[in-house]
């Protein structure tokens, strides 16, 4: 069970409470674990990445286990503790904006 | 009895305001979509409850929404934006090539006759279509790919098309607008485009008469008579009585012909309404003073309209897409404030009352006459 947790806008565009919880089979990366999240959220899409798993926008970072993920490459295994469930992985607004 | 029900997009989300036909009392639903810069709202003429907008953030991109039932509940529907193709470049600020890139939608234009049939106009600059509610978008290619396009450059407020025309009369005749391009016209549904710039001038471009490069800020028609069409640019307040084929100015007696919107009255195809704007650096009202002025005459000759309007030490905008009219009797007459005031005025403009002073800054307004 991955745990995602979103920022307030989109957990409201995607009329959610709390985190998400996904089941993924095969490898937890950043791109299998968004590609669920999409597939659940359908109205996410192009709102974290482009369509179609496309490059990352660019105010938004991607943290877990007090690490940025944000630069690392799509398919890159994700931490132990975000695949096993114990620490989620953050999809987070950069600080911008008034 | 009939109403009316006003759609303010702002920076921060989307507000609908609803009165019933007398326009004195109203209640105020949003803010929609908290937190998102609303560009436009704006109902399908063939259904009023379907109501289209746009959303969008500088974290997540763009979102359309879609209501079917007024605007009590919403959906999100389709959001790709694909220019069709290899999209190419434009001109940059710098004069280089650069790349044509989708930043948002500006304007939402819902078919006359078909609620699944909605037409957007984007930044950077282009028209898209769809055909089943907004849950898939097509662009129109040949505006975009107009022989000039290489050489259209975005204004200061980026490359964007920002008023979609629907000719009720004339089968397949669209216009188009667009900062810093011009003014565009197709006679076949969109798909083959020609700029309409011939009699503006633009002493900000090289060439002051050029075929394009004119930064158009908006256009209006009235649905009575199509052929006639008027517009703000940039500066000069303009009028064409041959389809786009020619202008002429009339800015006349206005106290300036700098500003963003302009409209005409539901009953009237002669009386029009700007709001003027001191200059292009100093985006606020002459004096301080919020004036819309009205021509009953088709231009250039003006009346200042002030009745409830802040007459001292008032600096907001009205920017291109926040002004709207009704088509009850007397016309009802509406304005967002970029500092979050939507002023309406239910006697064809002679007095005003603002419907909400609050709000975050207004970046359009539309109306819906109800039945």
């Amino acid at each position: 069970m991955i745990r995602v947790v979103l920022p307030a806008h989109l957990r409201t565009l995607a009329r959610i409470d709390g985190e998400v919880r996904l089941d993924i089979t095969g490898p937890v990366t950043q791109r299998s674990v968004l590609d669920a999240l999409e597939a659940r959220c359908p109205m996410l899409r192009g709102t974290i990445r482009g369509h179609d798993g496309g490059p990352r926008r660019a105010f938004i970072r991607f943290f877990a286990c007090e690490q940025d993920l944000s630069h690392d490459p799509p398919d890159d295994p994700l931490p132990d503790a975000v695949a096993a469930g114990t620490e989620p992985y953050l999809v987070v607004g950069a600080m911008a904006g008034g | 009895m009939s109403g009316v029900r006003v759609l303010a997009g702002t920076r921060k989300g989307a507000f609908v305001l609803t009165s019933d036909g007398t326009r004195k009392r109203w209640e105020v639903s949003g803010p929609h979509f908290a937190g998102w810069e609303i560009y436009h709202v704006k109902g399908s003429p063939a259904d009023p409850d379907r109501l289209y907008a746009s959303q969008s953030s500088g974290w997540s991109g763009q979102v359309i929404q879609r209501s079917d039932d007024g605007g009590a509940t919403w959906a999100p529907v389709g959001n790709q934006f694909a220019y069709d193709g290899t999209p190419g470049t434009h001109q940059w600020y710098d004069g280089t090539p650069h790349p044509w890139e989708f930043a948002r939608v500006w304007h939402l234009e819902p078919s006359l006759d078909d609620p699944d049939t909605v037409y957007a106009g984007v930044e950077d600059a282009g028209l898209f279509r769809s055909g089943d509610g907004g849950q898939n978008w097509q662009e129109l290619p040949n505006l975009r790919g107009h022989k000039s396009g290489p050489s259209w450059q975005p204004g200061a407020g980026g490359m964007c098309l920002h008023t979609i025309l629907l000719d009720p009369v004339q089968q397949g005749r669209m216009f188009a607008a667009i900062s810093a391009a011009g003014a565009f016209r197709s006679d076949d549904a969109g798909q083959s485009w020609r700029p309409i710039n011939r009699g503006l001038q633009s002493e900000g471009i090289p060439d002051p008469d050029a075929e394009v490069g004119h930064c158009v800020h908006r256009l209006a028609m009235h649905p009575s008579r199509p052929g006639v069409l008027f517009m703000q640019k940039h500066w000069d307040v303009m009028r064409s009585d041959n389809g786009g084929e020619s202008w002429r100015e009339i800015s006349g007696n206005l106290p300036s012909d700098f500003g963003f919107p302009i409209d005409v009255h539901a009953h009237e195809p002669d009386t029009i309404y700007v709001v003027p704007i001191t200059s292009d650096a100093e985006h606020f009202p002459p004096e301080g003073k919020l004036r819309v002025y009205r021509s009953r005459t088709g231009g250039d000759d003006w009346e200042p309209l002030t009745t409830g309007l802040p007459q001292e030490n008032c600096y907001v905008n009205v920017l291109r897409d926040a002004m709207a009219v009704d088509s009850l009797d007397s016309c009802g007459v509406y304005f967002g404030t970029t500092g979050g005031q939507v002023y309406a005025s239910a006697d064809s403009g002679d007095s005003w009352e603002p419907i909400v002073r609050d709000l975050p800054a207004v970046l359009s307004v539309e109306v819906q006459t109800l039945p």
